[in-house]
C-alpha cells in the first residue's frame, strides 16, 4: 500500500520558511566574516528578516481557518495575531539592545541567529494544531534562549541564570511530554481537533488518566510561562541573564506559551473547561499573590520586573480561566499592552546600564532631576504596569476584571484587584526613587540614546498612552482572532 | 462645552510641556503665567456652565455622548445637574487661586509643578461631570498621579511617606469599587450612570454595591477610622496641594456617596445609614478633639478637615431635603474656608517657615490686615451666622433633627468643639505678644495674596447672608434625589423572594 501523503500547503508557512533559511544564511555569514562589519551586518540582516517576516504575515495568512499536513498546522486569524506580537516582542528588543551587547562585548552574530530561531520556535508553536508540531516548536525556541541566557559565558551569573533555566526547563518539557503521552494512552491521537471529540465523547474509565495527562500539560505549560508555584527559575534567570535577553525573555517565550496554551485548551480540551478552570483560577490567584507580596522586597529592578511578570501572568490567566468570549479577548489585549510596557521599561533598564551600575533600583536616584525624559516614560511604564488609568495597563485589567465578573467570579476578581493594589506600591517605589529622590553626586546619566532607542521609547510610550484612552481599535483586533475558534 | 472645561487645564499643561524647554527663571514664569492664564480661562467658561444652567430640570445639563468602547456599551458621556455643578465651579475657582498661592512658595520644577496641577483639575473636573462609570471610574484613578507627585516632590520633609500613604490608601479602596461597578454595570446591562439610577436591584446585591463603594468613598471623604492618610498629606503637601486636597479632593468621596450609593442603592444606604451616623459621630468629636491637642497648624486644620466632613455625611444620609442640600452647601464652604485656611498657614509659612503654633503669637502687631483675614475665615469654619459655615451647618442639624433627635444632639457638640479649638488657634497664633524674634520683622499680606483670599472673602459673606442662589442650583435635583433614595427600589425578584 503506498504511504498516503497528506495534502501540503506550503504558502501557510511561508513566514516560517523564510526566518528559516535566513536564519541559516546569517549564520553562515556569521561563520564567514567574523569582524565588526560583518556583526552589523548580521544584526541589520536579522532585523530586516524579522521585518520581512511580519509582512509575509501579513500577506499570506488566512483569516479563516486553514490547516495543512493533515491539520498539524493551523493558520488563522488567532495565529496571525499571535505572530504578529511576537515578531514585535522579538524585534522591539533587538533593535534596542545592540548599544547594550557591545558594552558588554557580547555584540555576536549568534546572539541574532539565536533570537530569531527562538522567535521561529514561538511562530511554530502558535500554528500549532498537534502536540507533535506544538513540543517542535516549543523546544526549539527553549533551546535558543538557554543558550541567550548563558551568553556572557564568562560572567558567572550569566552561566548560571543559562544552566538553571536549562535544567528546570528541561523538567518542565518532560513534565509536558509525561501529560501528552497520557492523552495520547487514552485517546491514541495527539491532533487537537481529535483529542476535542475524544473529549466531547463519554471517556468511559479513561476521564482520571485524560484529567492527569491535561494537569500535567498545564504544569509544563505554568513553567515556562512562571505562573507560581512553578516561577522559582524566573527571578534568577531575569537577574542572571544579559540585560538584552532578559527583556527578549520577559515577553516573546510568554506569548508564545499562551498562544500554545490557547490552542490546547479551547482546540483540545475545550469541553472540559469545568475541569480545568479551577486549576487555572488556582495558578492565577498564587500569581498575582506571589507577583505582588515578593516583588516588594527585591531591591534589583530585574527580580522585580521577574515578579512583576509572574503577576502579569497571574492576571492573564484569571481572564483565560473565565472562559468566556470576553476573557479571551481581555487576554489577548493584555498580552499586548504587556509586550509594550516591558518592552519600553527594558529599554530604559538597557539604555541606564553602565558599568554594572543601573540594575539597583536605587541607581535610578534622582534620574528625574537629570534626565526628566527618561524619568517621565519610565514612570509612565510603572504607572501602566500598576493598571493606574488613563493608561494602556488599565485597560488590559479593566477587561479581565469585567470578564471575571460577568462570568459571576467575584471572589476571584475581588482577590486578583486587591493584589493589584497592593502590587502599586513597588511600582510606586521605583517613580519614589527617580522623582521624590536627589541625586547622586556622582551619577550624572550623561549619554546618548541612539535613533532606534529613541524610536523604541517613543512607540512604546505613545502605545501605553493611546491605547490606555483609544483602545478600540486593539479590542477588535483582539475580538476578530478569537473567532478563530468558534 | 463641558469637556472644553474639562480638558482645557490638560490642553494648557501640553503647552506648557511644549513651550517651556529649560529650567531657567524666565521659562518657570512663563509657566506659571499659562497656567493662570489656561486656570482663569476655564473659571470663566465655568461661569458660563452656571449661566446657562436650567434651574427648573433635575436632568443632566450639557451632555455630550461620544461611543468609545461600543462592545461593552462605554461611552464617553458628559453632563451636569445640581449636584454636580457646585462642585465644578468650586475646583475652576480654586486653582487658579492655587496656582497664585504657589507663585512664589514653589522654586524648583516650577513648570513640570504647573503641569501637574492643571492635570489634576482636568481630572477633578471630569470626575464631577463624568456620567459613564468607567469614564468616572478612569478619572477618579488618573487623579491619583498628579496629586502623588505633588506631594512628592514638592512637599515637606516627610513627603515620601505622605505621598505612598495617600496613593496606596485611595487605591486600595477605590479597586473594590471598580469589581463593584463592574458588578453593577453587568446586572444593570449599561454603564450609563442616569440608566442605572433608574434599575431596581435587589437587597442582596445592593448591599455588596454599597460596601465596594463605601470603601472607596470613606476612604477619601475621609471617615474614621480610614482618615489617617489626611493629616499626613497635608502637612506634607505644598500649601496650594493642601487646598485643592481639603477644598476638592475631599469632596469627591461624598459626592460618590451623593451620586452612588444614594440614588442607585438606595435601600442598603438607608441600612447603613445607623453605621454611617456612628462612623460620622465618631469622627466629629473625636477629631475635634483630637484637633484641640495638634501643636502643628496644618495637621490642626486637618483634623477640623475630618470633623467637618463628618457633618456632611450625616448631612447626606438624613434622606431628606434639608439634610442633603446642608451637606453639599458645607461641602462647598469647607472648600472655601478650609482651603482659605491652608492659603493663611502658607502665607505664614513662606515667612518663617514653620508651621508650630508655640513659634507664632502677636501676629496682629505686624500683620493687621492678615489678622482681619485670618478673623473672618476662623469665624466662617465656627460657624458664626452670617458666615456661610453658619448656613450649612444649620441645614445639617436640622436634616438630623427631622432623622434622628440623639445624633443632632451628638453632632451638635462638635459645633462647641469645633469653636474651641479653632478660637484657641487664632487667639495664640495671632493675639498676645510677640516671642519669636522672627515675627518682629515680618510683612503684611501682599497684593498677590490679598487676590487670592479676595473671591473667597466675597463667598463667606455671600452665602452667608444670602445663600438663595447657592441653593436654588441644587434644589430641584436634590428634590429629585431625595426622591430617588427614600423609594423602595428592591426589584420584583425580591420581593416574591420575601414573601416566599
Amino acid at each position: 500500500m503506498p504511504v498516503q501523503l497528506p495534502d501540503i500547503n506550503l504558502t501557510l508557512l511561508l513566514p516560517e520558511i523564510f526566518i528559516a533559511l535566513a536564519g541559516m544564511a546569517l549564520l553562515l555569514l556569521t561563520a564567514w566574516r567574523e569582524d565588526q562589519e560583518g556583526r552589523e551586518l548580521v544584526a541589520n540582516g536579522t532585523i530586516g528578516t524579522i521585518v520581512v517576516a511580519m509582512g509575509l504575515l501579513w500577506f499570506t495568512a488566512h483569516t479563516t481557518r486553514t490547516t495543512t499536513f493533515g491539520g498539524m498546522f493551523t493558520s488563522d486569524s488567532f495565529a496571525l495575531y499571535m505572530k504578529m506580537l511576537m515578531c514585535t516582542a522579538a524585534l522591539l528588543p533587538l533593535l534596542v539592545s545592540r548599544d547594550y551587547l557591545k558594552r558588554n562585548e557580547i555584540f555576536k552574530g549568534e546572539y541574532q541567529v539565536l533570537s530569531l530561531f527562538a522567535l521561529l520556535g514561538g511562530l511554530i508553536m502558535a500554528s500549532s494544531g498537534d502536540f507533535l508540531t506544538l513540543y517542535l516548536g516549543l523546544e526549539l525556541m527553549s533551546l535558543s534562549i538557554y543558550v541567550l541566557a548563558a551568553f556572557r559565558r564568562d560572567d558567572k551569573r550569566s552561566s548560571e541564570a543559562g544552566l538553571k533555566y536549562f535544567v528546570l526547563g528541561s523538567l518542565a518539557s518532560g513534565i509536558l511530554l509525561y501529560g501528552i503521552t497520557l492523552i495520547y494512552g487514552a485517546s491514541g491521537t495527539t491532533t487537537f481537533t481529535d483529542i476535542h471529540a475524544y473529549v466531547s465523547g463519554d471517556l468511559h474509565h479513561h476521564g482520571a488518566i485524560v484529567n492527569l495527562g491535561m494537569i500535567l500539560i498545564l504544569i509544563g505549560f505554568s513553567f515556562k510561562i512562571a505562573a507560581a508555584p512553578f516561577h522559582m527559575w524566573a527571578p534568577d534567570v531575569y537577574e542572571g541573564a544579559p540585560t538584552s535577553v532578559t527583556a527578549f525573555m520577559a515577553v516573546m517565550p510568554k506569548i508564545a506559551a499562551f498562544a500554545a496554551l490557547y490552542r490546547v485548551l479551547l482546540e483540545a480540551f475545550g469541553p472540559l473547561h469545568a475541569e480545568w478552570s479551577p486549576v487555572l483560577q488556582f495558578l492565577a490567584v498564587l500569581s498575582v499573590a506571589v507577583g505582588a507580596l515578593a516583588a516588594i522586597a527585591q531591591t534589583n529592578i530585574k527580580r522585580m520586573l521577574a515578579y512583576s511578570s509572574i503577576g502579569h501572568v497571574g492576571y492573564v490567566l484569571i481572564g483565560l480561566s473565565v472562559g468566556s468570549d470576553l476573557g479571551y479577548q481581555a487576554v489577548l489585549v493584555y498580552l499586548a499592552v504587556y509586550i509594550f510596557m516591558n518592552v519600553g521599561a527594558f529599554t530604559l533598564i538597557l539604555l541606564l546600564n553602565r558599568d554594572g551600575v543601573g540594575d539597583e533600583i536605587s541607581d535610578y536616584q534622582g534620574l528625574a532631576h537629570k534626565r526628566p525624559l527618561l524619568a517621565f516614560l519610565m514612570a509612565l511604564f510603572m504607572f501602566s504596569m500598576a493598571g493606574i488609568p488613563p493608561l494602556a495597563g488599565f485597560i488590559g485589567k479593566l477587561y479581565v476584571f469585567m470578564a471575571a465578573v460577568q462570568a459571576g467570579m467575584i471572589k476571584l476578581a475581588i482577590v486578583g484587584i486587591l493584589f493589584s493594589a497592593v502590587g502599586a506600591f513597588y511600582y510606586l517605589r521605583v517613580v519614589k526613587r527617580m522623582y521624590f529622590d536627589q541625586p547622586q553626586s556622582d551619577r550624572d546619566f550623561e549619554m546618548e540614546v541612539s535613533i532606534p532607542n529613541r524610536l523604541v521609547m517613543g512607540v512604546t510610550g505613545l502605545f501605553v498612552v493611546i491605547v490606555g484612552i483609544f483602545p478600540e481599535q486593539i479590542l477588535t483586533w483582539a475580538k476578530i482572532s478569537m473567532s478563530s475558534f468558534q | 462645552m463641558l469637556s472644553l472645561v474639562t480638558f482645557l487645564p490638560l490642553i494648557g499643561g501640553l503647552l506648557i510641556f511644549l513651550a517651556v524647554r529649560d529650567q531657567s527663571d524666565s521659562s518657570a514664569s512663563t509657566a506659571k503665567y499659562i497656567a493662570l492664564g489656561v486656570s482663569l480661562l476655564t473659571f470663566l467658561l465655568s461661569l458660563r456652565l452656571y449661566v446657562g444652567f436650567d434651574l427648573t430640570t433635575a436632568e443632566f445639563q450639557f451632555l455630550e455622548e461620544v461611543p468609545w468602547l461600543p462592545e461593552q456599551g462605554i461611552v464617553y458621556r458628559m453632563g451636569i445637574d445640581g449636584i454636580s455643578l457646585p462642585f465644578v465651579l468650586l475646583t475652576a475657582l480654586l486653582t487658579p487661586i492655587c496656582i497664585l498661592a504657589s507663585w512664589e512658595s514653589i522654586t524648583h520644577r516650577v513648570k513640570e509643578y504647573m503641569i501637574a496641577f492643571l492635570a489634576l483639575e482636568s481630572f477633578v473636573i471630569g470626575v464631577f461631570c463624568a456620567l459613564d462609570f468607567i469614564l468616572f471610574y478612569i478619572l477618579w484613578e488618573a487623579m491619583l498621579i498628579p496629586m502623588f507627585l505633588l506631594i512628592g516632590v514638592w512637599g515637606g520633609p516627610r513627603r515620601v511617606y505622605a505621598a505612598m500613604k495617600f496613593f496606596l490608601y485611595t487605591l486600595g479602596g477605590s479597586v473594590l469599587m471598580l469589581i463593584a461597578v463592574l458588578a453593577l454595570a453587568h446586572k444593570g446591562g449599561t454603564f450609563s450612570i442616569p440608566e442605572l439610577m433608574a434599575i431596581p436591584f435587589d437587597f442582596g446585591f445592593q448591599i455588596f454595591i454599597f460596601l465596594g463603594f463605601f470603601v472607596a468613598f470613606s476612604v477619601k471623604v475621609p471617615m474614621w477610622p480610614v482618615h489617617t492618610w489626611l493629616p499626613d498629606a497635608h502637612v506634607e503637601a505644598p500649601t496650594a496641594g493642601s487646598v485643592i486636597l481639603a477644598g476638592v479632593l475631599l469632596k469627591m468621596g461624598a459626592y460618590g456617596f451623593l451620586r452612588f450609593s444614594l440614588p442607585m442603592v438606595p435601600d442598603a444606604s438607608r441600612y447603613f445609614m445607623p453605621m454611617i451616623f456612628g462612623l460620622s459621630l465618631v469622627a466629629i468629636v473625636y477629631t475635634a478633639l483630637v484637633a484641640l491637642m495638634q501643636k502643628d497648624l496644618k495637621k490642626l486644620i486637618a483634623y477640623s478637615s475630618v470633623s467637618h466632613m463628618g457633618f456632611v455625611t450625616i448631612g447626606l444620609f438624613a434622606f431628606n431635603q434639608q439634610g442633603v442640600e446642608g451637606g453639599i452647601l458645607q461641602m462647598v464652604n469647607h472648600g472655601v474656608v478650609s482651603g482659605a485656611l491652608f492659603l493663611l498657614v502658607g502665607v505664614v509659612y513662606d515667612r518663617l517657615h514653620t508651621r508650630e503654633i508655640a513659634k507664632f503669637g502677636g501676629l496682629v502687631h505686624r500683620m493687621p490686615v492678615y489678622a482681619v483675614i485670618f478673623m473672618i475665615f476662623t469665624m466662617a469654619s465656627v460657624g458664626l451666622p452670617g458666615t456661610n459655615g453658619f448656613v450649612g451647618e444649620f441645614l445639617i442639624l436640622l436634616g438630623a433633627f427631622l432623622t434622628n433627635k440623639a445624633v443632632a444632639m451628638v453632632a451638635a457638640t462638635g459645633l462647641v468643639l469645633g469653636a474651641a479649638y479653632m478660637l484657641w488657634m487664632f487667639k495664640k497664633v495671632v493675639f498676645g505678644e510677640i516671642q519669636n524674634k522672627a515675627v518682629e520683622s515680618i510683612t503684611d499680606v501682599n497684593a498677590r495674596e490679598v487676590a487670592m483670599f479676595v473671591p473667597l472673602l466675597i463667598l463667606v459673606f455671600w452665602m452667608g447672608f444670602y445663600p438663595g442662589p447657592f441653593l436654588e442650583i441644587m434644589h430641584v435635583s436634590v428634590e429629585n434625589l431625595v426622591q430617588q433614595a427614600t423609594a423602595v427600589k428592591t426589584g420584583v425578584a425580591s420581593v416574591a423572594a420575601m414573601a416566599h
